[in-house]
């Protein structure tokens, strides 16, 4: 970890953001991406991903801390001379010029020849499919064409760094996963390093290399997608990513690695002791749905349930249980033709899940 | 139902509505009735732009070129000039044509409109008219001499030359004048001497003063309608009031208190000598001249510009000079390149909007413009209220209106009127 702060690419030092002086938007932001690396910031509505975008991107400025690009505090550098290739979520493709004026303006700018022009915007132009477009303008084209352009223009001056607001924010379901592809691809293709910001978390699991997860400006955690899934550290993350279910207790003991949670009725289950307090205090189990069986199993964790909903998805059988007065509990039951044959709605049984897949985590 | 049941193939071609008649035909119908509807709401403003713009533009434009004070009152000399072509000596049957119409004249009491007419042509020659007309009764044959013995004028050629022309109701005399020309003997076309070309002069004039004062107003313009479109809506309210306050008092008050900042005893003169920048003899002189007009017209004008150049900013995503930024243009760069294209319908809106105004402007200059800031208008005033010459002033009014309707036009020919944002 030591080794890869040395060579980070991109940094954010201890980052506080605040717009009105009396509450903090971001609240001590320590980030530290390498080069090539593709981070997501996911988070919900208003937890300050943009905010953080814009500061990195040098249209906020940071209220306190530094942000450093390379190696080099860029807390003062005018946008413009920070190189980095933005693509935004309304796209900003400039109504008044062609698609091909679009892409030439940073060329243009940074003062390169016509003819080196041209070859870029054509280079750039096959890269997202979109050669035949150059001559209209950006009304003349949809949304998800709109979008290419978009790309395309961020990328056209071979920046090192590009950020991406919420760039598929306004397409359909089909052309996002559509696009999702194709902008992972780029990123492997080209070499360059990716922030990008959604809330949608499908997206941010299938196209990132890690994921912060933000919550009221402060990253609730930082990982792999699937360390994100398996893994999360709390509640906020387990709750946010997939789907989950908890069931509420108190610390009974804590021996090692695992921990014995007291729930409500008396029982008790074991999880592993992920972050918790002392014993006594509230907490939190998380068990993902795909994780519980139904029926007893050895070495594990069992509790009754009953039977309040079956819900036929096809590939599965979504089963929702009550267990210990959470009538939330669900689990995933894979149509395997007999499976769901056991069960009826109202009927009570036997669910088991494993210690290991069972992660206390601090109350909500 | 049988027999005008259509064809399969015609049935195919010409869509019928559920109870079976052509969808055409039910559609124009279900149209015509919105249209009726439509037209029945807007008729009374319709009816009232045409009695009250549309019928006045018309009866104006109509006196610029047709005026019969002189065909209708002087009968037998129009006779006389229709049976002799032009060029022909007034002989004694013109004369007595002349002395039988001066008769009329005096029975009718209306040599003064007669005299009128010919004065604008001949200046000096009202008099002769009316004077003529009062001792008429006693003119006896031979006419020639018993008039020329009232007055030696009735043997000018000139006079006779214009009396002619007046003669016909139809006359471009008035746009001549208004251009600075007349016709000499011969009839053809040439500036009048230098002491009497004031029109062309003026036309110029209000043409540059109105680019000027258009110019001022988008530069002043341009930042407050930034300031407008940008600023969080709690400022933008406050500033929006302060632009809209000229409106808000009356034309009158606005530009008398100019009068009062700006007279050589006013304001800023004073202050000026109170801080010892000009002597008490230096007061400068802001007021009563070009530069009164100018900055008072400005002042009245700015909102004009203001409100279209908002109208258009307000909508630009901030996020468009972002990007700009982002992909390595400078502010200036972002501000020329992808804001100001942007803004263009707004200026072009504003600026047309501020100089058509400015073109037809008369109470400010009348009242803070001294003899050198008045424009076209004042002298159209003129000439309706004073000097009562109408079809002069209809034909100066018309040939603004046509300068007007030609800068339209070639605005829309250079930006395109669909272009046009007026809020
Ligand atoms: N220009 C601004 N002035 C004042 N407050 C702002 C400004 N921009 C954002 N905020 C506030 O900062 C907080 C974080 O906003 P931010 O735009 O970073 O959220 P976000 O994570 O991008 O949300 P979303 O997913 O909705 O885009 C919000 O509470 C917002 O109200
Ligand atoms: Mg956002």
């Amino acid at each position: 970890m030591a080794g890869q702060a040395d060579e980070a690419f991109v940094e954010f030092d201890r980052v506080q953001k605040s717009y009105d002086g009396v509450t903090l938007v971001v609240k001590d932001l320590n980030l530290a991406m390498p080069k090539g690396e593709f981070l997501t910031m996911l988070g919900p509505s208003g937890s300050g991903k943009t905010t953080c975008l814009m500061m990195l991107a040098g249209f906020e400025t940071a209220t306190n801390g530094e942000i450093r690009l390379g190696g080099e505090e860029i807390n003062d550098i005018p946008p413009h001379r920070r190189g980095i290739g933005m693509v935004f979520q309304n796209y900003a493709l400039f109504p008044h010029m062609t698609v091909n004026e679009n892409l030439s303006f940073p060329l243009e700018v940074r003062g390169m020849g016509k003819d080196e022009r041209e070859a870029k915007v054509k280079r750039a132009l096959d890269m997202v499919q979109m050669g035949e477009f150059g001559n209209r303008r950006p009304a003349q084209l949809s949304g998800g064409q709109q979008q290419r352009i978009a790309l395309a223009r961020a990328l056209v001056f071979d920046p090192e760094l590009v950020l991406m607001d919420e760039p598929l924010g306004a397409l359909d379901k089909q052309l996002r996963e559509h696009m999702q592809y194709e902008i992972k691809h780029l990123h492997e293709n080209l070499g360059i390093t990716v922030v990008y910001v959604t809330h949608d978390q499908s997206e941010a699991l299938t196209m990132s290399d890690r994921v912060a997860v933000f919550n009221d400006g402060v990253i609730q955690q930082l990982a792999t997608p699937s360390d994100l899934y398996e893994r999360p550290e709390n509640s906020f993350v387990a709750q946010f990513i997939g789907e989950n279910n908890k069931l509420a207790g108190k610390v009974r003991s804590v021996d090692g690695e695992t921990v014995t949670v007291e729930l409500p009725g008396g029982a008790t289950c074991r999880a592993l002791a992920v972050n918790v307090g002392e014993p006594g205090s509230e907490t939190l189990v998380s068990i993902r749905p795909e994780r519980v069986i139904i029926g007893a199993a050895e070495d594990a964790n069992s509790a009754e349930a009953r039977v309040e909903e079956l819900i036929y998805l096809g590939d599965h059988i979504r089963c929702r249980l009550n267990v210990y007065g959470n009538d939330e509990f669900i689990v995933k039951l894979p149509n395997s033709g007999i499976a769901s044959q056991g069960l009826s709605v109202g009927e009570s049984t036997t669910i088991s899940w494993k210690t290991e897949d069972a992660r206390a985590l601090d109350p909500l | 139902m049988n027999d005008t049941a259509p064809s399969p193939q015609a049935a195919e071609a010409a869509l019928t509505t559920a109870d079976g008649r052509p969808l055409a035909v039910a559609l124009a119908e279900a149209q015509s009735r919105a249209r009726r509807r439509a037209f029945l709401l807007v008729l009374p403003l319709l009816a009232f732009v045409l009695i009250t713009f549309v019928a006045p533009i018309g009866q104006l434009l109509y006196r610029s070129f047709y005026n019969p004070a002189f065909s209708d009152n002087m009968p037998a000399l129009v006779q006389w000039f229709k049976e002799n072509p032009a060029g022909t000596e007034p002989d004694e049957g013109a004369f007595a044509a002349l002395a039988s119409d001066l008769k009329g004249l005096r029975a009718n009491k209306t040599a003064g409109i007669v005299g009128t007419r010919i004065n604008y042509d001949l200046p000096g020659s009202r008099s002769l008219f009316t004077k003529s007309a009062r001792k008429s009764k006693k003119l006896e044959p031979p006419y020639r001499e018993a008039l020329l013995a009232i007055d030696e004028d009735w043997a000018d050629p000139l006079l006779w030359r214009v009396m002619r022309t007046a003669s016909s109701p139809w006359t471009a005399s008035f746009y001549l004048a208004a251009l600075d020309r007349s016709r000499d003997a011969e009839g053809n076309i040439i500036r009048v001497p230098e002491e009497r070309q004031v029109y062309i002069k003026l036309f110029v004039r209000t043409l540059l003063l109105s680019a000027l004062i258009t110019l001022t107003t988008l530069v002043l313009g341009f930042p407050v309608a930034y300031l407008l479109a940008t600023l969080p809506l709690r400022h933008s309210n406050l500033l929006m009031i302060f632009v809209l306050l000229p409106f808000w008092t009356s034309l009158l008050v606005r530009t008398t208190s100019w009068i009062v900042l700006l007279q050589s005893q006013g304001v800023i003169n004073d202050i000026l000598v109170a801080l010892g920048l000009i002597g008490e003899d230096g007061r400068i002189q802001m007021i009563y001249n070009q530069t009164g007009t100018i900055v008072a017209m400005t002042h009245i004008l700015l909102p004009f510009m203001i409100l279209p150049l908002y109208s258009v900013m307000r909508p630009i995503d901030p996020s468009y000079v972002r990007a700009a930024r982002s992909l390595g243009a400078s502010s200036w760069t972002a501000f020329r390149r992808i804001y100001l294209p942007q803004t263009v319908p707004g200026i072009a809106a504003g600026a047309l909007l501020v100089f058509i105004l400015a073109v037809g402007y008369y109470i400010t200059p009348a009242l803070v413009g001294g003899s050198t800031g008045q424009l076209i208008s004042n002298l159209i005033a003129f000439h309706m209220q004073k000097s009562l010459n109408w079809s002069l002033a209809a034909a100066l009014a018309a040939l603004l209106l046509g300068g007007v309707l030609i800068l339209y036009w070639l605005y829309d020919r250079l930006i395109g009127i669909d272009n046009l944002k007026l809020g």
